[in-house]
């Protein structure tokens, strides 16, 4: 008897040809819980379906039973890893609310946090598809730097990681000596940091091979699923929200924004590459701009707007109406119009927009978070359609999946 | 106002001299080419050194913890270098982040794969008590669902916090009897979570 | 910046033109063109503003809803955001329905993206979206019978046992009505105090030792 008449089944004992594998919410390769149920024939997939809501928290609904204030702490958790650019999104959407008015100097140091925490951001992107393509090494250089842009932070708000940077109308405290110091540090050595983790990766031909290729996605469908950030600029699409509507002064400063071709994994790390590179720029022209600034204009951090900002304390002690706004501002009794404003922000992960209804209560009346990761994820089964397993994982690292923004 | 800048910006210089600690040895006999001590210590040491963790990270926390097993925080100074992600293979199942309800199962299920001994840590808030988000769908701490052994608060706790917490899971390990995973009380423990 | 020869009055001449007046209440709050669409004719608006050559508003940027208990037949709100990328020009359409019969038809034929933003919407507010090739709840538990973003549903699980909601300022103190928990885990852990009150009597103590645990 031949083996292949011993291995060979009687025909249609089988129905079902391919396996059904379950990258489940806990598995190295997801970072952050969603699932995949996976359909493969031997190693090719043949459809994927997701499953997200494993870390659903109800943000929207706990919004609408927080004053505006205290909204910024579940922002941070939304992409918790550039959680300062989703801090400052919400701020920006309820001055707009509002209708305040900053000073250049807050617009700069906002631009300076959020560049950073974008850095901050690729960076986790892009170390982690090294390591899941099996290159740790590049994760654990790049961490250090992380720990320098967490210290900046901490220097800034007191926390590293979910920051509740920044009031209504400013920041809550001028940038401190320790601040700039470190700042000045991370400008003058992060670039050859970036130089050299580019060198490991960029021309690296092991990861070429394991990334050109994987999951590529045309600039049509990208723009039918809802891409935005980097993920639609690998696709061809020069959309950058900073670009298209400015918010926090972003037309002041001169920067480029990358874009790729076929929009696959390569050309998304290459993207992201290059816009941590824009944003050291970025961060570069902010600091001469607040560095020439002399006399009162460079000692000011919020704006002039005492209903919504606290005031100093001596005021509060000893003039009346400052202790109103006081009492008003803490006790969440402040004055907010009724309106319906949506504002986009470039976050990390592209467009992060905040649709926010307000009927004159002290609390939103609906606040809708309009989160990219979420939109984006849908895309990922024809991503993969057709693709090996590893390609697969390939892929579900350098979109960027940030499950806290996912699920919201 | 500013403050006197240190560490990373001007570095002190380290002390070789005063800065070399030294173990504990266990209670026991020393003797010429022996040393009689209880077989509990001696495992609960070998264990504690090498815990292997399982890292069930979620959300913000997961981040923290990304932190704590680099170079700057490094876990593996405490004999956590493998991290396994098969609770099969693992001691020490730590849970990082938000646990929702929906997650709620998949966390028993985990537990369930360990084999004994088995330890859990719940890092941050969120695993401890449910955190800032009191809501309909986030499970109020996994203690609803998995037994406990150390809560680590924080949101998200500094990385040295998760290291204190890893070191008192430590503590756990070294001074665990032997015969605690057979006792009554224990197993009254797990009846109490349905678990057999 | 993009060119910007578009602007929000021509975009509303030319909805008006092609659907006279049955769209209305046209308002620009914060510079954002908004305006109404009756329910059945969702499909046509977003059709013919994807089509159309100059108005191009070829990108779905977010898709939600809002409950108003108040308004009695028209108490879901679906609103569409969508973003013309060439003229860089923003709209918000809005459709009503009432929450008896909250059918719309699904935009997934238009738009990929529409797809699991609807099922958020679903999930949430349990807007039915006629045509939707997997309408399943995304974000919650498959089970959950209710659509938790409503108004009349409240914030917190119902059914948990260690929180105090007495001292939260939520539920009611158990001696006013008879519907709280028996007694405040603050007041089980107190000495009792005995019912007679005789004097010289001390609160009876706690055995406390029953609470340590011993070491075999």
């Amino acid at each position: 008897m031949s083996a292949e008449q011993h291995i060979k089944l009687p025909e249609g004992s089988i129905e079902k040809t391919t396996t059904t594998l379950n990258l489940g919410p806990t598995h190295p390769a997801t970072h952050g819980v969603f699932q995949n149920i996976v359909e493969l024939d031997g190693e090719r997939i043949v459809s994927a379906e997701q499953t997200v809501g494993y870390i659903h928290r109800a943000f929207e609904k706990i919004a609408e039973r927080r004053p505006f204030y205290q909204i910024t702490t579940l922002t941070d958790r939304l992409n918790y890893c550039s959680s300062p650019i989703n801090n400052m999104g919400w701020h920006l959407t309820v001055e707009k609310l509002l209708g305040l008015k900053l000073p250049k100097r807050v617009d700069y140091l906002r631009v300076i946090i959020m560049e950073l925490a974008r850095i901050s951001d690729h960076l986790i992107c892009n170390s982690v598809v090294g390591v899941d393509s099996g290159a740790f090494t590049g994760f654990l250089y790049v961490m250090q730097y992380r720990e320098l842009i967490y210290e900046i932070y901490e220097e800034i708000c007191g926390s590293r990681l979910t920051t509740n940077m920044g009031r209504i109308g400013g920041f809550e405290r001028n940038f401190s000596n320790a601040a700039w110091e470190k700042l000045e540090k991370f400008m003058a050595e992060y670039p050859a940091v970036l130089k050299e983790f580019e060198n490991l990766f960029t021309r690296n031909r092991i990861f070429m091979e394991r990334t050109i290729g994987a999951g590529p996605i045309s600039a049509d469908r990208a723009l039918n699923y809802g891409f935005t950030g980097p993920n639609l600029r690998a696709a061809g699409v020069d959309y950058d929200v900073r670009v298209h509507s400015p918010y926090s002064s972003y037309e002041d400063f001169e920067f480029d924004i990358p874009v790729g071709s076929t929009g696959d994994c390569y050309d998304r790390f290459l993207v992201r590459e290059e816009e941590m590179w824009q944003s050291m720029r970025i961060i570069e022209q902010a600091y001469r701009k607040i560095q020439d600034m002399k006399g009162a204009e460079a000692e000011v951090y919020h704006a002039d707007a005492p209903e919504y900002y606290l005031p100093p304390k001596e005021d509060v002690y000893t003039k009346m109406e400052a202790l109103i706004w006081h009492f008003k501002i803490i006790m969440g009794e402040t004055q907010i119009p009724p309106g319906e404003v949506y504002l986009p922000v470039e976050g990390g992960n592209g467009e992060l927009g905040f649709y926010l209804i307000s009927d004159g209560g002290r609390t939103p009346y609906r606040l809708h978070f309009r989160r990219p990761c979420f939109i984006y994820y849908q895309a990922y089964s024809e991503l993969t359609k057709g693709a090996m397993l590893s390609d697969a994982i390939i892929v579900m690292s350098s979109l960027n999946l940030i499950a806290g923004e996912m699920d919201a | 106002m500013a403050r006197p800048v240190r560490f990373n910006i001007h570095p002190i210089k380290a002390d070789i001299k005063n800065n070399i600690g030294m173990a504990d040895m266990p209670e026991g006999y020393p003797g010429e080419g022996f040393f009689a001590t209880s077989l509990s210590t001696v495992v609960g040491l070998a264990r504690k050194n090498s815990l292997w963790p399982m890292p069930f990270a979620t959300s913000c926390c997961g981040i923290e913890f990304m932190a704590t097993m680099a170079s700057h925080y490094d876990l593996a100074r405490f004999g956590a270098e493998r991290l396994g992600f098969s609770p099969r293979q693992c001691d020490l199942l730590m849970v990082i982040g938000t646990i929702a309800k929906k997650m709620g199962p998949v966390v028993k299920q985990v537990y369930l794969q360990m084999a004994e001994p088995r330890w859990v840590m719940a890092v941050g808030a969120c695993a401890s008590s449910g955190g800032i988000f009191d809501s309909y769908s986030v499970l109020q701490g996994i203690d609803q669902v998995v037994p406990v052994d150390v809560y680590v608060p924080g949101c998200p706790p500094r990385p040295e916090a998760i290291l204190d917490g890893f070191m008192r899971i430590q503590d756990l390990v070294g001074k665990e009897s032997i015969r605690r995973r057979n006792s009554d009380r224990y197993k009254e423990l797990l009846q109490s979570y349905g678990i057999q | 910046m993009p060119g910007t020869t578009l602007s929000n009055e021509t975009i509303k001449e030319r909805l008006i033109a092609k659907f006279g007046e049955q769209l209305s209440h046209f308002e620009e709050p914060y510079g954002l063109l908004t305006f109404e669409a009756p329910k059945e004719m969702n499909l046509k608006v977003l059709q013919f503003l994807f089509d159309d050559e100059e108005l191009r508003f070829r990108f779905l940027t977010d898709l939600t809803a809002v409950h108003y208990p108040g308004q009695a037949g028209r108490e879901l709100a679906v609103v569409y955001h969508l973003h013309n990328l060439v003229d860089n020009i923003r709209l918000r359409l809005k459709v009503f329905t009432s929450i008896e019969q909250p059918d719309i038809f699904t935009a997934t034929q238009l738009y990929s993206a529409a797809n699991w933003m609807e099922r958020e919407t679903y999930d949430f507010f349990g807007v039915n979206f006629v045509g939707h090739p997997n309408l399943k709840r995304i974000l919650n538990v498959d089970e959950m019978d209710y659509f938790p973003l409503r108004k009349e549903y409240p914030l917190e699980e119902q059914t948990r046992i260690d929180k105090d909601d007495a001292m939260f300022g939520r539920g009611e103190l158990p001696a006013a009505a008879g519907a709280g928990p028996a007694e405040t885990p603050r007041e089980a852990n107190e000495p009792r105090t005995p019912a007679s009150g005789t004097p010289g009597e001390g609160p009876q103590k706690q055995d406390w030792d029953t609470n340590t645990t011993k070491v075999s």
